[in-house]
């Protein structure tokens, strides 16, 4: 996944990029399968294949299929200084995280996700938590997923939208 | 064992190097995507229990104690699908709007849009 980044920012070919994208996104549906997060997997899997064909479909307009241009060398030395500030940061943050395999919810009194394992086959009917925490518990953060959703095809369809569209000036 | 959150780290510096760096909108996009799966990887990594099982209740346990003490959490799970969800429609929107500054400009450069759009700014 990390040769996909870099092949997905330095290569010229913006088909290329985006196929190396893809490989990003289905190798982090296979980590979220060993993770044990079937329901992730199988999200990943379909978001991965809309984002793809959104993407080819942007690539595939005339005259737009390489990514050239002369660089700058101000970019890079902010971006470099960004980088490096944020890396120093997260270095000493990750030093102090728990071993990955040690869950959060074994180390707090009261964890809601126990309080989720315990009570959700009971309150809610499913043997699936992942959907009683995503559909019961958390049934609000769910909404609001709905409205971004929404809004987001809204924004797209009056973008893309030919009726009524004054012609440009020039 | 913590070195995985490191590899982890370098994918998500990798994608904030594309957004500042990169010149081509599509190139912007999918240096966004990369930010978008390293953070999810990590929250993933957060909740995951050594040895865990996906958090169905199927007839192989007793009952939902030893249930809980086996599953891997299911809170972060539940958070990052309803994330990986508002990436996408995220990541359609911002397509959309590159495609109509395709229409109007003719180019996916960001510095050629710039200059067509403040002529005294070459």
């Amino acid at each position: 996944m990390l040769i996909g980044a870099f092949v997905a920012l330095y290569t010229d070919e913006l088909l290329s990029a985006v196929i190396a994208l893809g490989a990003i996104g289905f190798g982090s549906s296979g980590i979220f399968l060993l993770l044990r997060a079937p329901d992730l997997a199988i999200t990943q899997v379909v978001v991965e294949v809309i984002t793809l064909v959104l993407l080819i479909r942007a690539t595939m307009v005339i005259g737009a299929h390489t990514a050239g241009g002369k660089k700058q060398l101000l970019p890079y030395l902010v971006a470099g200084g960004i980088v490096g500030g944020l890396f120093i940061f997260s270095v000493f943050t990750l030093q102090n995280m728990p071993e990955i395999g040690s869950s959060v919810m074994d180390r707090i009194d009261d964890a809601p996700s126990l309080y989720y394992l315990l009570q959700g086959l009971d309150l809610t009917g499913s043997t699936n938590q992942v959907m009683s925490v995503l559909l019961d518990f958390r049934a609000y953060d769910t909404l609001g997923e709905a409205t971004v959703i929404f809004t987001a095809v809204l924004g797209g369809l009056t973008l893309l939208r030919k009726n009524g569209r004054a012609e440009p000036n020039e | 064992m913590t070195g995985i959150y490191f590899l982890i780290l370098a994918l998500l510096l990798i994608g904030v190097f594309g957004v500042i760096t990169q010149k081509n909108l599509i190139k912007i996009i999918i240096s966004v995507s990369i930010i978008e799966a390293a953070v999810n990887l990590f929250l993933i990594f957060v909740g995951y229990r050594a040895g865990g099982e996906a958090p169905i209740i199927t007839e192989r346990f007793a009952d939902t104690a030893e249930f809980a003490r086996l599953s891997v959490d299911p809170f972060p799970q539940a958070m990052v699908l309803t994330s990986i969800v508002i990436s996408v429609s995220l990541t359609a929107l911002l397509i959309v709007i590159s495609l109509r500054l395709y229409h109007i400009y003719g180019t996916y450069d960001i510095n050629r849009i710039w200059g067509e759009a403040d002529p005294d700014n070459d």
